[in-house]
């Protein structure tokens, strides 16, 4: 446990050093209070919008920035390590593989956990000061407590890739084409068998392929609960069908787990 | 004493279809130093890794102070081995002292002795005057005794050192050296692997030859040099060159050792030194003499020769300089 710490605790404080928490923080910050107050912009009024409407604009903001701040941050972990020479020498030392890859996952994810903490927190701390309304801690507890679930699934993705390469510059570019993927690609391949194929997928086989996409997952568990007015795309039809909020969350912390897991297995079996 | 502190039987790893350690087989005591010689790819890396538990044997066993190394039974005996790998850059963005603090606490130090322990290390390969800068800042040389300091965390029993002193000053590879011998007396075990010859010869008791994968020979320098069998090289001076040369020319028991190339130089085999010598210091016309043997160098020339037949002889044994 000492050890995981340990690693957890450099991890950390590098995050804070090179400004990841810092700057991640203010991104989502920005970007949270913009939308808060000018979010109504588009309909002609300025001023604090509906809060179903500004958790929808953030949590369809927040699917593609956390997927890729997430692979950012964590791309490099090992295959990073791994050029400069220290995985082989950490290796050596008393410490397990599986004891280093949560020590760094632990301190990578409470970077970004912090970072979503307090860059969105502080625009539910600002609705509250201008409405009083309890409901809107309720609404971003569910938003921030998901979008940290969303942020840990692809830090242990990016260690998938970081564990399965052997350069630095291929993991970058295969982060790229995972984010393009989970954020972009599979949402419109969903839209095209909708609109393209007649009868190709029920509603509920829908929602069954969108568990299959962490950032889908976060969309479901973000929008389900809001006016469907706010929601369109391939989303408002899953919407309809009834998966609970605690199986949609269940999802996601499998999407956390068992990425994780099986970086576990790939770094075990990994020679060097 | 009575059970080695490192024991290959055997040993031999597979990638794929390549061997790249071919049966190994090898002890070190407790208070040995091992040098490891060979050129790259000869398997020293890979011998160092299977010693340290990093990767497994593919045949063979290898055991470190009585466990195999790769074993969870050996986990705690790691805390006991120092490691200094070939290319280990640390982490940039950190200072030198953060750099030691962090590996000090994982091998099992509580902060703040591991602090104390920390400076102790950065003094000892004189690095204190940087420890506060970020290691991005340091040359090759601060980098290397970093890792030196990294490596001695803890007063290892063993200690393994892949090319310890690249990048050293000739001040800093002597203090390095210190250090090891000082170890050794404390009953540390060392082996070093080193491509720097000149220098070694002194500090450690038995060499390994390696060449891709396979042992070329092995023992302490004076057995080396008696398996090589190679020539010593004597070389009378006097003031009077032409005089001692023709002295020599003519006496049957030197001419023969002359060689052609250089001027006043006998290469004579090791059994027949002293005889030739003899002859030597009974010569009015000498004023001085200088007899050199075989250095590990040479040595190690000799056999990597031996294996490889293909090698042409470009640097002959006994060089007239």
């Amino acid at each position: 446990m000492n050890q995981i710490l340990t690693v957890a605790n450099k991890e950390f404080h590098d995050g804070l050093r090179n400004r990841w928490l810092l700057s991640i923080t203010l991104i989502f910050a920005l970007l949270s209070v913009g939308l808060t107050y000018f979010g109504a912009a588009a309909s002609g009024a300025v001023g604090v919008t509906s809060l179903s409407t500004t958790v929808a604009s953030l949590a369809s903001l927040a699917v593609f920035l956390i997927p890729l701040i997430a692979l950012l941050l964590s791309y490099d972990s090992f295959v990073g390590e791994q050029e400069s020479g220290t995985l082989l020498l950490l290796l050596t030392y008393p410490i397990s593989k599986s004891q280093l890859l949560l020590g760094k996952f632990i301190g990578q994810g409470g970077i970004i956990s912090l970072a979503t903490l307090l860059g969105f927190g502080a625009s539910a701390v600002l609705l509250y000061v201008q409405s009083g309304d309890t409901d809107i801690f309720s609404a971003f507890g569910l938003f921030i407590s998901s979008a940290i679930l969303l942020g840990l699934s692809f830090i242990a993705i990016s260690y998938l890739i970081s564990l399965s390469v052997s350069e630095k510059s291929k993991a970058a570019g295969f982060a790229l084409i995972i984010w393009f993927l989970f954020a972009l690609a599979f949402d419109l391949a969903l839209l095209a068998l909708l609109v393209g194929v007649e009868d190709g997928v029920t509603q509920q086989g829908l929602t069954q392929l969108m568990m299959l996409n962490p950032a889908d997952i976060f969309r479901l568990v973000n929008l389900s609960g809001l006016d469907s007015s706010d929601v369109n795309g391939a989303l408002s039809v899953a919407i309809n069908a009834n998966l609970s909020q605690t199986q949609l969350v269940t999802a996601l912390v499998g999407w956390v787990v068992l990425p994780l897991a099986l970086a576990i297995l790939i770094f075990k079996k990994k020679t060097l | 004493m009575n059970t080695p502190l490192v024991s290959l039987v055997e040993a031999g790893k597979t990638y794929g279809q390549l061997d790249v350690l071919n049966a190994m087989t090898m002890s070190l005591n407790e208070g040995e130093v091992l040098g490891l010689f060979g050129h790259n790819g000869a398997g020293k890396t890979t011998m160092m890794k299977l010693i340290l538990g990093v990767i497994s044997p593919s045949r063979g066993t290898v055991e470190v102070m009585g466990m195999a190394p790769d074993s969870k039974a050996a986990w705690y005996s790691r805390s006991k081995v120092g490691y200094l790998p070939e290319n280990v850059s640390f982490y940039e963005q950190l200072t030198g002292l953060e750099v030691l603090t962090y590996f000090i606490k994982l091998k099992g130090f509580a902060n703040k002795v591991g602090k104390k322990h920390a400076i102790d290390l950065l003094e000892q390969v004189g690095i204190t005057h940087a420890m506060n800068r970020q290691v991005k800042t340091y040359s090759k040389g601060m980098r290397q005794r970093l890792g030196l300091a990294q490596a001695f965390i803890g007063e290892p029993k063993l200690l393994l050192l892949d090319e310890p002193t690249v990048g050293l000053d000739p001040i800093a590879t002597r203090d390095f050296y210190k250090t090891v011998d000082q170890l050794k007396s404390n009953g540390s075990s060392v082996i070093l692997c080193s491509h720097v010859l000149p220098g070694v010869e002194q500090h450690i008791d038995r060499a390994m030859i390696l060449s891709t994968g396979q042992l070329l020979a092995t023992g302490t320098l004076t057995e080396l040099r008696q398996q090589a069998a190679l020539p010593v090289v004597i070389k009378p001076f006097s003031f009077k060159a032409e005089k001692l040369h023709d002295v020599i020319a003519k006496n049957d028991k030197l001419s023969r050792f002359l060689k052609s190339v250089c001027e006043n130089t006998l290469i004579v085999p090791e059994q027949e030194k002293l005889t030739v010598l003899k002859q030597l210091l009974s010569l009015d016309v000498l004023d001085d003499i200088h007899v050199e043997s075989a250095n590990l160098e040479q040595v190690y020339q000799h056999f990597l020769e031996k294996n490889d037949v293909k090698i042409q002889k470009n640097t002959p044994v006994g060089k007239c300089e």
